[in-house]
């Protein structure tokens, strides 16, 4: 454990801007919660109705888990529900980010060689991750009582944060033992993670049925955790579980590192094919084989969020027929009558802004090529120009497509309106695509510049949500493509604007593939 | 005709100049050494030869076309290995060969797999596991195995092993001898240069300094001499062309220009000569030589 001390400030000082932000601003939304619950529900009877509603909905239930009580702080407890699967994320990218990524490239060799103990990274970041959580667990227990929320359940719901960074802060150790290199750490890890969401979701779920895989949530540290159920039954004794996992985590990662060499790993690296197969023959293949995992894994991800919010809609008409606030906030999202229909509309605006972010994503994929020479590489043989760019510009606009669409399908589904709202998620294609043109503009004739294609994503995610409230000018709203589209179901189905926007798109990414055929590549 | 023309080249990146008046020519058939240290614009002319880059003055032709609007058509023609080879990382050393092979016009399967075989590759390792030399090795087996007129790699043994090195060196010295093929080498590996090239041209700070043979640029330098003589030194030392004399007893070592060999031959043989042995300078002390000097403005 020699140089722990000197690594642990190596550690803080990478991060020293990352950790505090993150602990402060996560640290902040329970209470956050609370105010803006006590506004929506200042009634006991709204509370209880709330509660009612909520602990019967799948949706609800699955995305946030169990709701006991009905109380102001178990109903602010269950809300916040998701972000110990937050904090746990950030917690076991933060070590392997610190250990297995070191090793890889290669740093731990230059600080091995140098007087550290063989735990020392290991140890250091660790306690800088854990550190982080007990600051995280400390602003929300203080944040929470100065709303005037009682003690034991303040404390409970912060160490249920800090508990949830721990154990998984452990599966990261063991995880950058086990993989040889950052990124089957990362996804050993992260599928720990998702399989321990999914058991308590699944488990929770199924104990609003007939309970016959309840269990289930019991297999899952995130399920202990829920059931701690802070401001309610304030019970301490599933934090033990969590503390117990987190220690025998620990334990084995020391273990297993004790056991191996630098730059070893458990699991060997899988080999490939020795030849490529005959798929993989001109750009196109190749662009296929570089895009379908964030394909796939954004198809899977807006599927999922289609049931989520699919089922939520289903009570959503009645939840707010009763609550009067509440319905005001739903129109001010995306204002039409029918409140299940204005909730669906808002949801696949939101679904919109994040496959625009797709279509930035999987535009800018073309820019990473030509920034590690890959793009070198392939023209210099006979792929011109266009159809290079052309193979992943192709990607960035059927992609978001393809996503909106699986997610307008099971999110129709499960609301009970897949015509309406598989239309509602297919306008969304052209203001998303018009994003993604934006990104290959920047891409040919400001290469330099091509990653700020995600400011104009983050613009028109704050004119969406905000610009309404912040009663900002038509032009400036009318800057997003966003404001362009129809609001479906429930709004008026024009095609003036999605006709404009797919030319507007068109148009763009045309301009930006012909700047990118004149220029330097790489960008000089 | 050339496979290579290059004359004035000019390029410029903001306000670094990275050519200045290059000039290269490289005949069918050769091997040729493009030699000078890093910076000194060897990256930049290949990538403006491959229609990467676009010359903002000069003229540039490869295989009798415009680089930069026949590229397409050109690139039929050429395999290139870059100086810093990076693959992406999940796909395995035989997909990148294999796809680069098609991207190129087709794979000659039986070239590859010998290829493979000498330069003790698995092909089945994914790139993001390859140390910087196996990604070379697979970069340079792709574009060898390629049927192609011309190939152009730049610093092509970095990161090799000194026996990977020689395998290199055997492969590039078959291919000369089959007489079809151009190669345009990049290198600061002045060995390499020596070992497999018939002419070089050398370059420093965007220019050309110096072309020609290896045996044509040797005329313009210095022969070392190491003798033991009969009797004691005498007037060495004030003839013309006679550098660095340095005696020890009866033993002299002195640098001689080309030029003035014989009368400083005659001179030794005057005194008396028990043991003699000339060498001719290696590319290195005629690299370091010309680069000591100031570039002319």
């Amino acid at each position: 454990m020699t140089g722990t001390w000197q690594l642990l400030r190596l550690v803080l000082r990478r991060d020293r801007v990352l950790l505090p932000l993150w602990a402060v601003i996560l640290g902040l939304l329970p209470a956050l919660y609370v105010s803006s619950f006590r506004e929506l529900f200042p009634t006991t009877k709204d509370l209880q109705v709330y509660a009612d509603l909520s602990r019967a909905n799948a949706g609800f239930v699955g995305l946030y888990g169990p709701l006991d009580g009905a109380s102001l702080g178990e109903i602010v407890a269950w809300r916040s529900g998701f972000l110990p699967v937050v904090v746990g994320l950030f917690s076991l990218l933060t070590v392997i980010r610190h250990t297995r990524a070191n090793e890889e490239a290669g740093r731990t060799d230059l600080l091995g060689a140098g007087v550290t103990g063989r735990h020392a990274g290991l140890a250091a970041a660790l306690a800088a991750t854990l550190g982080a959580n007990a600051l995280l667990a400390l602003v929300i227990a203080s944040t929470l009582l100065a709303q005037g929320m009682p003690a034991p359940g303040s404390v409970l719901l912060a160490l249920q944060y800090a508990l949830a960074g721990a154990v998984f802060a452990g599966v990261g150790a063991v995880a950058a033992q086990a993989g040889q290199t950052a990124r089957t750490a990362r996804f050993l890890a992260v599928g720990g993670l998702a399989t321990a969401y999914v058991l308590r979701l699944a488990g929770d779920v199924s104990a609003l049925g007939n309970s016959s895989l309840a269990w289930l949530s019991w297999l899952s540290p995130v399920g202990w955790l829920h059931r701690t159920f802070p401001y309610g039954q304030n019970a301490w004794w599933p934090a033990l579980l969590a503390l117990a996992l987190t220690a025998v985590l620990l334990a084995a990662a020391a273990v297993l590192q004790a056991r191996r060499d630098v730059g070893a790993g458990l699991l060997a690296p899988r080999l490939g094919p020795a030849t490529a197969a005959p798929s993989l023959r001109g750009p196109l293949g190749l662009a296929w084989r570089l895009h379908r995992g964030v394909l796939a894994g954004w198809v899977l991800g807006f599927a999922l969020l289609g049931l989520v919010f699919g089922g939520v809609a289903q009570s959503v008409a009645a939840l707010t027929t009763d609550n009067a606030g509440l319905a005001r906030v739903f129109e001010r999202m995306g204002g039409a009558s029918a409140i299940s229909d204005s909730f669906l509309a808002s949801v696949l605006g939101l679904m919109g802004i994040f496959a625009a972010a797709f279509a930035v994503q999987a535009a800018l994929r073309a820019r990473d090529e030509e920034e590690t020479g890959h793009a070198e590489l392939v023209l210099a043989t006979r792929t011109g120009r266009l159809r290079w760019l052309g193979s992943h510009v192709l990607f960035a606009g059927a992609g978001p497509a393809a996503a909106l669409l699986a997610g307008g399908l099971t999110c129709g589904l499960m609301a009970g309106d897949a015509g309406g709202v598989l239309a509602g998620a297919a306008v969304q294609v052209p203001a998303a695509a018009t994003l993604g043109a934006v990104a290959v503009l920047m891409i040919g004739a400001l290469p330099r510049q091509a990653p700020a294609a995600w400011g104009v994503v983050a613009a028109c995610f704050l004119l969406m949500l905000a610009g309404a409230v912040l009663g900002l000018d038509q032009w400036v709203l009318d800057l997003s493509p966003f404001t362009h589209t129809p609001h479906l179901p429930g709004g008026e189905a024009r095609a003036t604007p999605l006709v404009a926007l797919s030319l507007v798109a068109v148009l763009l990414a045309t301009a930006g593939v012909a700047a990118f055929r004149r220029r330097d590549v790489p960008a000089g | 005709m050339s496979a290579v023309e290059v004359t004035g080249l000019v390029k410029s990146f903001g306000r670094t100049k990275a050519l200045d008046g290059l000039d290269l020519r490289v005949e069918t058939g050769e091997v040729h050494g493009f030699l000078g240290p890093n910076g000194a614009g060897k990256t930049t002319t290949i990538r403006i030869l491959l229609g990467l880059m676009r010359s903002d003055g000069g003229s540039a032709r490869l295989l009798g076309g415009d680089p930069w609007a026949g590229a397409t058509t050109l690139h039929r023609r050429l395999a290139y290995v870059p100086g810093d080879v990076t693959l992406w990382p999940n796909l395995s050393g035989g997909e990148v060969i294999d796809l680069l092979g098609r991207l190129r016009g087709g794979v000659d399967r039986r070239r590859r797999d010998e290829l493979l075989e000498r330069f003790d590759l698995d092909p089945r390792k994914k790139a993001r596991t390859y140390s910087k030399g196996n990604r070379q090795k697979v970069a340079l087996v792709a574009a060898l195995s390629a049927d192609v007129e011309l190939l152009v790699l730049d610093e092509p043994t970095s990161g090799l092993d000194p026996l990977m090195e020689e395998v290199f060196r055997e492969v590039v010295r078959e291919e000369r001898q089959t007489g079809d093929r151009t190669v345009l080498l990049s290198s600061h590996i002045l060995s390499e240069v020596e070992a497999l090239c018939d002419r070089v041209t050398i370059v420093r700070a965007g220019r050309t300094v110096e072309t020609g043979t290896l045996a044509g640029l040797r005329h313009l330098t210095r022969t070392t001499i190491t003798a033991e003589l009969a009797g004691p030194v005498d007037g060495l030392a004030t003839l013309p062309g006679v550098h660095g004399l340095r005696t020890d007893d009866r033993r002299v070592i002195f640098d001689v220009d080309s030029d003035a060999l014989d009368p400083a031959l005659r001179k030794l043989v005057g005194i008396g000569v028990r043991s003699l042995t000339s060498r001719p300078p290696t590319l290195e002390e005629l690299f370091l030589r010309q680069y000591r000097k100031e570039p002319t403005a």
